[in-house]
């Protein structure tokens, strides 16, 4: 049982990664990593949404959705579960810890148009995941997301004062990096069976 | 008769949710300055983060704690001359110096150097070779660009020159420690007026 769920973890986080190997969630990839500390609040942002949203999602969908059989509704009721979330989380974070709230910032309301999110909870289900494995397959995924966003961010502020040539410079050397960090990630295809 | 329970149950969903939202709203109620949300309503709302700040939010609540108003290039001259109105504060131009400084070091005129030596004697540094009546040159590599060496040179042959940034000179600007000028020898001094 508990190393089926380690198996999950390292799985999501290495061998399927979303953004390298999945490609979900490409766009606050390639948005903020342009500095290593809006990276690191999009992180924190994602990580605590993700999670939460995964945990919410399989409730509705076990609960709600599957008894009714109303499976067709599951993109559009995914979608609002994790407005809500949202809207939730940015509501008591702000109100319990300024701090975090300062932090997390405009990142927070962002995340509700990232697709890993709803990406997350659609596999879920594809998948048959249970309660406690959404959730780690959640916290997964947003742990994958942020090592490979953080380790972008890094090169990318390095890139910022490279001598690149001037045609492949800005987005495109940043897509060339992406490309070459995901078929870095294939090396780990294999490695666990999920 | 299917589609009837799918209706009834993502309307259902809809309102517990949005029942859920209002009360969150009402619980969790923060008490916000009302400025802020007048400042942050002139703010351009592009969340750039090019004042300096993670967003528009956090930038219109440092205005309204005394931060500049001229930080929002998004916004411009209009977004400035309005938040001057708000503030009762003077428009002032707007504060480009939040983009990053490029490096810059002097760079010695040659031909045009009389070898008088006060440029070396004023470079903190070391950064500067020559000798008396022998033209003078900048070492690159030594010279922090502090423009020290700018003012005493009487042919005014010194120019600060930008240094382009490449991956050698890169480094992480993460925990820089902020350099501040020091009075040399303050000791030494107080021994020359006591004596």
């Amino acid at each position: 049982m508990m190393t089926e769920f380690l198996l999950l973890l390292v799985s999501t986080i290495l061998v399927n990664n979303f953004v390298l190997v999945k490609f979900l969630g490409l766009c606050p990839f390639m948005g903020v990593s342009n500095k290593l500390d809006t990276a690191i609040g999009m992180c924190l942002a994602t990580t605590f949404v993700l999670t939460l949203a995964s945990l919410c999602s399989y409730l509705v969908d076990s609960y709600i959705l599957a008894p009714l059989e109303l499976g067709y509704l599951r993109t559009l009721s995914f979608i609002l579960v994790i407005a809500v979330v949202v809207q939730f989380t940015e509501m008591v974070v702000h109100k319990t810890s300024p701090a975090l709230y300062r932090l997390l910032g405009i990142f927070l309301p962002l995340i509700t148009t990232n697709c890993a999110v709803l990406g997350v909870a659609l596999l879920n289900v594809k998948a048959n995941h249970g309660l406690l494995g959404s959730v780690i397959y959640g916290f997964g995924a947003a742990v994958g997301f942020s090592m490979v966003l953080v380790l972008f961010a890094a090169m990318r502020e390095r890139l910022a004062s490279a001598d690149v040539p001037v045609v492949f410079r800005g987005a495109a050397i940043g897509l060339i990096t992406a490309g070459l960090m995901s078929l870095a990630f294939m090396g780990f295809t294999g490695l666990v069976k999920v | 008769m299917s589609i009837f329970i799918a209706l009834g149950a993502i309307t259902l969903l809809a309102l517990i949710f949005g029942a859920v939202l209002g009360y969150a709203a009402i619980k969790f109620k923060v008490e916000a300055d009302p400025l802020v949300d007048q400042i942050d309503d002139i703010l351009p709302q592009t969340q750039c983060g090019q004042c300096g700040y993670p967003g528009c939010r956090p930038y219109a609540e440092a205005i309204a704690n005394g931060d500049a108003i001229n930080k929002c290039p998004p916004g411009g001259d209009a977004t400035i001359k309005k938040l001057a109105d708000l503030m009762g504060v003077a428009a002032t131009p707007l504060d480009s110096s939040q983009t990053p400084a490029i490096k810059r070091v002097a760079y010695i005129r040659e031909d045009e150097c009389i070898g008088c030596t006060k440029c070396i004697q004023a470079c903190p540094v070391d950064a500067i070779v020559g000798a008396s009546k022998q033209m003078h040159t900048v070492m690159v590599d030594e010279c922090t660009g502090c423009d020290l060496c700018v003012e005493p040179c009487p042919v005014n042959c010194i120019d600060m020159v930008p240094l382009p940034g490449t991956v050698e000179r890169w480094k992480w600007d993460l925990q820089a420690i902020p350099v501040r000028v020091i009075d040399a020898n303050p000791v030494s001094k107080n021994l020359v007026e006591t004596n």
